[in-house]
């Protein structure tokens, strides 16, 4: 039997994936889209609910990995044989021969311009939370300029059946409330309220960066979504939105406005399921053997998931995915002759 | 001009541009656990007196934020400071104490 795996997507599951595989004793090969390691992880600053740093956490994550084989702007082309031998061509016309595949793929953020009653790439003053996150590092953005008044959008594409993701994207109520905290650190003279339909604070510390937001940082709370946005003559935002607590419509007049975009299947997925043979759910999402005793393995054998190729998750839950799905994919091989 | 009989319904809609804060930021001072209301609504299920009157803290706080003083301290006026509110609050706010500065800090001006 080879000891030799493959594994789709140099994310953060794909990294630890592989750095799991190495401790193991298993040669692994990463095979990553576009022309750099990281994943969305690469384009984020600061990480909740405890601010750690996301480039000193894929620098931790990239480190171990220096020396396993990884092939970038590379995607595959085809893969034959099952049930334990895959022989997988990449597009760089280099052939694979493995044992096992790991299917690290990861999610796509959502295009907010498909939510046009918010106004993404039509109004200026309108940003993703990834342009926000991208100017926390970078300290620049025409868009940004002392905004006095700022809101937070949550669940743009998630738990939107016209936009065809009827899932939570779980990740965006803790993210809006870090980045609500940070934009009032920047500019503490601004007010900032958030738009969202109930706050899924589930993790451990999320509840107390939400009492943060609201004791120390004095963020504002609308519970209702947003309806639409449109520009005054000023070029500032005027935004609609059912106040539904007091069961009145409200309107407030904003500098800027984020949308917190949500996590749906990756583009590539239907792709990558015809590749491999592996199903897809309703949601885009792979499919798992067993959504509560198998989640990291696939439905033939041989095939393995780890991180948010199986539906959205958090950057703990995919490293420890990661782990697990290393393990199991031990176990198989172990049986193996 | 001839009344034609027709008029124009006020608008129930909320306005944040026209809310003035002053009033909220001297309530806040004395009482800043005013902002850690989480709008769960145990205040108004435990009230006593919520069966016979408007009495809603919830939606008074709620109310507060948005700038509709008068229909905010209406939603107080009947409360007999029983305290019940207090015992149950998840946030730990001191109603009570709260529902007495509201009435202090609106009613005065």
């Amino acid at each position: 039997m080879s000891k030799d795996v493959l594994v789709i997507g140099g994310g953060p599951a794909g990294l630890e994936a592989a750095n799991q595989l190495k401790i193991l004793g298993y040669k692994a090969y990463i095979v990553e889209k576009s022309e750099k390691l990281g994943g969305h992880l690469a384009k984020w600053d600061r990480l909740f609910p405890e601010s750690i740093s996301a480039s000193e956490t894929l620098d931790k994550l990239l480190k171990p990995i220096n020396d396993i084989s990884v092939f970038l702007n590379s995607e595959i082309v085809s893969v034959n044989g099952t049930d334990g031998s895959f022989s997988v061509l990449l597009s760089n016309n280099i052939t694979l021969s493995v044992s096992s595949i790991i299917v690290a793929t990861g999610f796509s953020l959502f295009h907010a311009e498909k939510k046009e009653e918010y106004g993404y790439g039509i109004y200026d003053r309108v940003i993703t939370s990834v342009d926000l996150e991208n100017y926390f590092k970078k300290h620049s953005d025409n868009r940004i300029i002392n905004p006095k008044k700022i809101g937070f959008v949550h669940c743009v594409g998630s738990r939107d059946e016209k936009v065809c993701n009827r899932q939570c994207s779980k990740v965006c109520c803790v993210t809006a409330i870090k980045q609500a905290c940070e934009v009032k650190e920047i500019f503490p003279q601004s007010e900032v309220y958030c738009f969202y339909m109930d706050l899924r604070m589930y993790g451990r510390y999320y509840e107390d960066l939400y009492l943060e937001a609201q004791s120390k940082y004095g963020i504002r709370f609308i519970r209702g979504r947003v309806s639409e946005v449109s520009e005054d003559e000023n070029g500032k935002l005027v935004v609609k939105a059912e106040d539904t607590l007091s069961s009145k419509p409200l309107k407030v007049t904003l500098d800027l406005l984020v949308l917190m975009v949500g996590m749906v299947k990756n583009d590539d997925n239907e792709s990558i399921s015809n590749l491999l043979n592996i199903r897809v759910g309703e949601d885009g999402f792979f499919k798992t053997a067993n959504p509560i005793l198998r989640s990291t393995e696939g439905d033939s054998q041989g095939i393995f998931f780890a991180g948010a190729s199986t539906g959205p998750k958090t950057l703990p839950e995919t490293i420890n995915e990661a782990k697990a799905t290393v393990l199991s994919m031990h176990n198989y091989l172990s049986k193996q002759v | 001009m001839v009344d034609f009989g027709y008029s124009l319904s006020p608008s129930s809609r909320i306005n944040l541009d026209n809310f003035d804060q002053g009033r909220l930021t001297i309530l806040s001072k004395i009482e800043p656990d005013l902002i850690k209301c989480i709008a769960c609504g145990s205040c108004a299920a435990s009230c006593s007196a919520a069966n016979f009157t408007k009495i809603n803290l919830r939606k008074v706080i709620l109310l507060l934020h948005r700038g509709l003083d008068n229909e905010a301290v209406s939603l107080i006026e009947g409360c007999m400071l029983c305290g019940k509110c207090t015992l149950v609050c998840p946030r730990g706010i001191n109603t009570r104490n709260l529902i007495r500065s509201i009435l202090k800090t609106y009613k005065e001006v």
